[in-house]
């Protein structure tokens, strides 16, 4: 039986902890080492940092902020934002990442998709894809924080990305992030039924039930929470005591 | 003194993470490619990931492969993590027969691609699963399971799996497609877990801390 993964998402502009809506409007939460223990403490199957500005190697860079939060955390960690090539991977990998998350240059460069999960296998490789909805069951695939259009279609984009080598989906629905309003349920569903890796649910998670519903109607394999946690809406501990009172086995993780 | 520990740095994947959960727990951690110092050293952690031929490639070419047996052979403590889980073994069929270290009999085969019911599974296992005893009777006491409750759930990420010959040598398995699974091997001294105790969240903490103690 498939154990639902509570995965604890953290956005990062500069040295900061950030927030959104529609991954937009960001604003700073705090630090993101402090959380990211925090969460861990609390029980995150898996933590996901994502660095909206991309910074791999700038001021205040991402790779910095890893290398100090996989000091004290001992889950898998998935890192994305600006990895444009398989050096880009091998640096965060090096730096405390378990895995990479890759949107943008991946869009650019599909091949790189490949490359990455030959070199470090394919459960390494995390095809990350910001999804808008578009019109009946059709949602396109965006980069950049939901800035850039791409043309893709969301379901199929998936499709060819898993042919290619990516091992896990991070699946974010624009629409929903940072609306409390409960996932895209369709857009998750669709997903889900064509490719048969896991897929991670992120976008929109306001409440308990809100997992419970993505994982029952929509059969996601994990799911990324953020403003539920960064605003102490509910601690891991009540979504994990909820999710399994709901009948989906989670991890018991001690304590 | 007591918690010194030999990181076995064979330039195989990603050693930071591993150094580092020994540190929290209280390890005094010498990471090394130095035989003289793995062979004498009273405790041997052997990580490793990736293809278990280019593994054993490595430990040859850095003259490590007597030194990890000898370690083994003095009586001191070696714990092999995931792909240093099935090098302990004697061969492995990933990319054609090769040979392991031999410190336990047995051989190291591919996940099957189906489940029991014949149902296609994912491989790789990757993700959080539960241990429990390999067989009846098996006793968690006195092995680096000591402190480790069954059913704890710990962090996978492999595509082969270690088969040893005498199921003695089976401490802990967990379920993957209805089958069972070697999730920890050990004959007296030598120890292997094919999870990753360092991601494997306070009870992979606990292991280690076992481990060391």
């Amino acid at each position: 039986m498939r154990k639902i993964r509570l995965i604890a998402r953290l956005d990062i502009k500069g040295p900061n902890l950030i927030k959104g809506v529609h991954l937009e409007g960001l604003r700073v939460i705090g630090s993101p080492e402090e959380h990211a223990l925090r969460y861990y403490q609390d029980g995150a199957d898996e933590l996901i940092y994502m660095d909206s500005v991309a910074s791999l190697y700038g001021r205040n860079n991402l790779s910095h902020i890893v290398e100090q939060t996989a000091r004290d955390i001992f889950v898998p960690l998935t890192v994305g934002g600006g990895i444009r090539s398989v050096d880009d991977a091998a640096h965060l990998l090096r730096c405390g990442a378990d895995k990479v998350a890759v949107n943008t240059a991946a869009v650019a460069q599909p091949s790189l998709i490949s490359d990455i999960a030959r070199r470090f296998g394919s459960q390494c490789m995390v095809l990350s894809i910001e999804a808008k909805h578009i019109g009946e069951q059709r949602w396109e695939a965006y980069t950049d924080n939901a800035r850039e259009r791409t043309g893709l279609d969301v379901v199929e984009w998936v499709r060819r990305g898993v042919e290619l080598g990516a091992g896990e989906i991070l699946l974010t629905s624009v629409d929903q992030e940072g609306t409390r309003r409960g996932f895209d349920i369709d857009l998750v569903k669709a997903v889900t039924s064509v490719v048969n890796v896991p897929v991670i649910a992120s976008g929109g998670m306001g409440k308990p039930e809100d997992l419970v519903d993505v994982v029952k109607k929509a059969e996601a394999d994990a799911v990324a929470m953020a403003d539920i946690l960064h605003y102490k809406r509910a601690g891991l501990g009540d979504i994990r005591r909820h999710a399994r009172e709901a009948g989906l086995e989670v991890r018991s993780y001690g304590a | 003194m007591a918690r010194d520990v030999t990181v076995v740095d064979y330039g195989i994947g990603n050693l930071f993470s591993v150094c580092r959960a020994l540190e929290h727990c209280g390890g005094k951690v010498t990471l090394t490619a130095d035989p003289e110092i793995i062979q004498n050293s009273g405790r041997v952690l052997l990580p490793g990931v990736g293809a278990f031929a280019h593994g054993m490639e490595e430990l040859a070419r850095q003259g490590l492969v007597e030194a990890v047996q000898g370690a083994a052979r003095r009586g001191n403590a070696l714990l092999g993590i995931c792909l240093g889980m099935q090098l302990l073994l004697d061969e492995s069929e990933e990319f054609g027969l090769t040979a392991g270290l031999g410190l336990i009999s047995g051989r190291v085969v591919p996940i099957p691609a189906t489940t029991v019911a014949g149902q296609p599974q994912k491989v790789p296992h990757v993700g959080w699963n539960e241990l429990l005893p390999a067989n009846e009777g098996t006793t968690w006491q006195g092995t680096v399971l000591a402190d480790t409750p069954v059913g704890s759930a710990f962090y996978f990420v492999h595509s082969f799996m270690a088969m040893p010959t005498d199921p003695a040598h089976r401490l802990a398995d967990c379920i993957y497609g209805g089958a069972r699974v070697a999730a920890v091997v050990a004959r007296d001294n030598v120890v292997g877990c094919q999870f990753h105790p360092e991601k494997s969240g306070e009870f992979g903490l606990t292991l280690l801390r076992t481990f060391l103690a």
